[in-house]
């Protein structure tokens, strides 16, 4: 009885909710620029990663600084197949997941032994190993390992000229359905079974053996998936970005910006990698340009706005948020309770 | 009918031995006891009897060699271990910790196995969305145990369940674990201090003293006898 309008209620806001992101998700290339739109196209593949990250460190609790390498090997396996064998892009897309997944696998398994700040080094020498592997063997057309895509970029289809005319609103309509299947596939993972089993490894390894759970086969497939979204992002990098790159600094930078994604929106909840991609994405935009001719000042204005986020909302937008939420309606059930009956 | 055989059960934490041969054995639907003072490794043994620790000696569960065997076979044999300080995921709701606890199943009667529990345990049935770590010591040791007999255990190993609960709640939580093994005929094998209240419940206990047995009997015969009475009652 009690729980029943409440529940309705909940589930009425959620679905309103879901309209709403969808529906301005999709409104976004329809009132913004190439340039804007190639943005929250940057932003949609960012939250793929985070996704994936979040499922192994926010659910699973394993940190990794590596999943740079993911996305780097999920983009170069659609840059190499398109440019080098003229695949069409979205054919691409399964190798990239396959292959990142596999790899991903491989790399929990050794990662079975250590964890936190040891895992976090572990990673971090995937990191650095990535961009020095593809520099030995991937060898593009100009003798470097940049992989260009402009002269095989696809092109809008004929039924898509209502609303996809232009190629960056093409090019970002894919990354969204793409990043929206993804999306709900990770809600029904951590809201389910294996979901639960990844929170109670998290917290507690010896009683979730002695439940049963395989620890080895959960926190291997928790790296696999995560390394799969990582990888399908970094494919649709190479999309959006009509290119497929490796540099040192750049994996390494990648990495840490899909931990950020996941830090600033929420650890351990549904949308908040998304909303965090979303924010860091676009606060590095606007802080990138706020002080002219100052070009080491905005790095330094990111960070102090991510210092000033975290200790404002210590877990997140989108735990903040919860937790905001819970309080109101905690302060709401406690003014009702004066007039009805205690229990 | 014998389900759990131990014999010359040893060990302990690496260079450290706490167990030094145990002999005991739990009948299927049968209530046992461990008792003993602090140390005298009645954690230990559930742990070796769970695969927790390492362990020498021979394990037959079921009629299966078990000895030596992984923390997650044995759940999947039937074993489900309520560790000391419950164990509960504090970060799951209640709901979700029990389903956790049925991560051994595949049939279709967990949810029916949920609302069964929030029958027995209404203290739950309230805090159904709540996290677990937001409750009470009694409600989680009741949480634990809800969560243990959600694998359909044929043995539940209980570690010390009364630590750190009000009397009127020890008192309570005995109480449905004897309703609950005699409706579901769950073999428990139960570490406690609180020795009186243990042999109330069970049929036949073990005395265990740096990790040897020093007594065994019936319940109502170690509840009668001097040594064990002056000793762990207290008496």
């Amino acid at each position: 009885m009690k729980s029943g309008p409440g529940a309705r209620r909940a589930l009425l806001i959620r679905g309103a909710t879901t309209i709403a992101v969808v529906g301005v998700l999709c409104w976004l290339p329809q009132q913004y620029g190439p340039t804007e739109t190639t943005l929250y196209a940057e932003a949609l593949f960012i939250a793929v990663a985070a996704m994936g990250l979040n499922l192994l460190t926010g659910y699973n609790g394993q940190v990794s600084i590596g999943h740079g390498a993911f996305f780097g090997l999920g983009a170069y396996a659609t840059g190499i197949l398109m440019l080098d064998h003229g695949w069409p892009f979205l054919a691409t897309l399964p190798v990239a997941a396959v292959l990142a997944a596999v790899v991903g696998a491989a790399v929990g398994f050794p990662a079975l032994r250590v964890k936190g700040l040891y895992l976090a080094l572990i990673t971090l020498g995937l990191a650095a190993l990535f961009p020095a592997l593809v520099n030995k063997f991937v060898k593009s057309t100009g003798g470097t390992s940049l992989v260009q895509l402009y002269r095989v970029r696809p092109k809008p289809p004929e039924w898509a000229s209502s609303f996809a005319a232009a190629e960056d609103q093409w090019r970002y309509y894919v990354t969204l359905v793409v990043a929206g299947v993804l999306f709900a596939l990770m809600v029904n993972l951590v809201r389910g079974r294996f979901g639960r089993a990844l929170v109670a490894v998290r917290e507690h390894e010896a009683a979730a053996e002695t439940l049963g759970i395989n620890l080895a086969r959960v926190k291997v497939s928790a790296f696999a998936i995560s390394a799969l979204y990582a990888g399908v992002a970094g494919s649709l990098a190479a999309l959006v970005r009509l290119q497929a790159n490796a540099g040192q600094i750049e994996v390494f930078q990648q990495s840490i910006i899909f931990l950020v994604a996941v830090v600033i929106g929420g650890t351990a909840t549904t949308l908040g990698p998304v909303v965090g991609a979303f924010v860091v994405v676009l606060l590095q935009d606007h802080t990138a340009d706020l002080i002219k001719d100052e070009p080491t000042l905005s790095p330094a204005l990111f960070g102090i706005t991510l210092i000033l986020l975290m200790y404002v909302l210590p877990d997140g937008l989108v735990g903040g948020c919860r937790r905001l939420f819970r309080r109101i309606r905690g302060r709401m059930h406690a003014g009702s309770a004066t007039d009805s009956a205690p229990t | 009918m014998t389900l759990l055989s131990v014999t010359a059960l040893a060990g302990g934490y690496g260079p450290v031995k706490v167990l030094h041969g145990l002999d005991f054995e739990v009948a299927h639907g049968e209530i046992v006891v461990i008792l003993g003072a602090n140390g005298a490794g009645k954690t230990t043994t559930l742990r070796a009897l769970s695969g927790m620790i390492p362990s020498d000696g021979e394990i037959v569960f079921d009629g299966e060699d078990v000895t030596g065997r992984k923390p997650q076979v044995l759940a999947r044999r039937g074993v489900a271990h309520v560790p000391q300080g419950r164990g509960t995921i504090d970060e799951l709701t209640v709901e979700e910790n029990l389903r956790v606890g049925a991560w051994t199943r595949r049939d279709s009667d967990v949810a029916a196995d949920v609302d069964r529990w929030f029958e027995v345990f209404p203290h739950l049935a309230d805090r159904r969305t709540q996290q677990a770590g937001s409750m009470s010591g009694g409600e989680q040791q009741m949480l634990a145990i809800a969560r243990g007999l959600m694998s359909r255990p044929r043995l539940l190993l209980l570690d010390e369940p009364s630590l750190g609960l009000a009397p009127i709640i020890t008192q309570e939580l005995f109480a449905q674990l004897g309703d609950l093994n005699r409706e579901l005929d769950t073999a428990m094998l139960i570490v406690e201090q609180n020795a009186g209240l243990a042999l109330r419940l069970a049929s036949r206990g073990y005395v265990l003293e740096t990790g040897r047995i020093v007594a065994q009997g019936a319940a109502t015969e170690l509840e009668g006898n001097e040594d064990v009475r002056r000793a762990y009652l207290g008496l």
